[in-house]
């Protein structure tokens, strides 16, 4: 991981398990990398916030019938945008199929949110054809 | 009388029970479904339960957090018990706000305008 000159960006790719230890140290990691180039809190809230949604769709849905496989994280962290990958070996889905979570009849719910909230604090999400790579985007606020 | 849990901090006072998160990252994925089952049980040993939720120390709130609130809200529901949430964060009520939970769920500023509005 580069790390030299805060105008550099810092990056990582890693295998991750679904384990709750391995997922916390990939985001502590993330977050740390955040820090270093000074991120406001209100943008380490956002980027945690989509991390964790991603990484949980990937390993929950997407591994669903493979849970012993890890999933593929990428991350680079510059002095004006945090780019986030997450890809699973699962058979994908199409985001658009993903119903409204707020409408009346799904607000009492307890799932189908996760999309919605990484949409919402992302700059941009965007998913490859088949559905089980996600590329998330902050860009810094100025 | 107060009992401490390695989740939860719970007291029950005037009829209503008072639930505290002791960690601030205690909401993550990892921990969410055991203080969603260690909440079920406070909820099971009320016949009509008042239930106050302090987010005091609570700084970050997942969708998986979100559901399991919602679950909980669900159980008070089915036992016509009152549930009230308060001391939530901005950057938190944000988040209740862009899933319009905020409409679902009965929110305070604080603890005594969330114990004021029991019935």
């Amino acid at each position: 991981m580069s790390r030299r000159g805060s105008q550099r960006a810092d990056e990582r790719e890693v295998r991750l398990v679904n384990d709750p230890k391995a997922v916390r140290q990939a985001q502590e990691e993330l977050l740390e990398a955040v820090s270093r180039h000074h991120y406001p809190e209100a943008a380490a809230f956002a980027i945690r916030l989509a991390f964790e949604e991603a990484v949980c769709n990937a390993l929950r849905h997407g591994h669903r019938d493979i849970p012993e496989e890890p999933i593929d994280l990428k991350w680079s962290v510059g002095p004006g945008r945090v780019t986030i990958t997450v890809e699973d070996q699962g058979p994908g889905f199409k985001p658009g199929d993903i119903p409204d979570p707020t409408s009346p009849e799904r607000i009492e719910l307890p799932h189908g949110r996760g999309l919605m909230l990484m949409r919402a604090y992302m700059t941009d999400v965007r998913y490859n054809n088949r559905g089980n790579r996600v590329v998330m985007i902050y860009e810094k606020k100025d | 009388m107060a009992q401490t849990d390695a989740r939860l901090r719970v007291r029950k006072e005037g009829g209503i029970t008072f639930v505290e998160f002791v960690d601030r990252n205690i909401l993550d994925e990892a921990n969410i479904q055991q203080i969603g089952e260690e909440i079920a049980s406070l909820i099971d040993a009320e016949t009509s339960p008042k239930l106050l939720i302090s987010f005091a120390n609570v700084d970050h709130l997942s969708s998986a957090a979100l559901g399991t609130l919602i679950t909980i809200h669900n159980k008070m529901k089915a036992k016509k018990g009152q549930l009230r949430l308060a001391n939530i964060d901005p950057q938190i009520y944000e988040v209740f706000v862009i899933t319009k939970l905020n409409k679902l769920f009965e929110i305070h500023d604080t603890m005594d305008q969330a114990m004021g509005s029991f019935r």
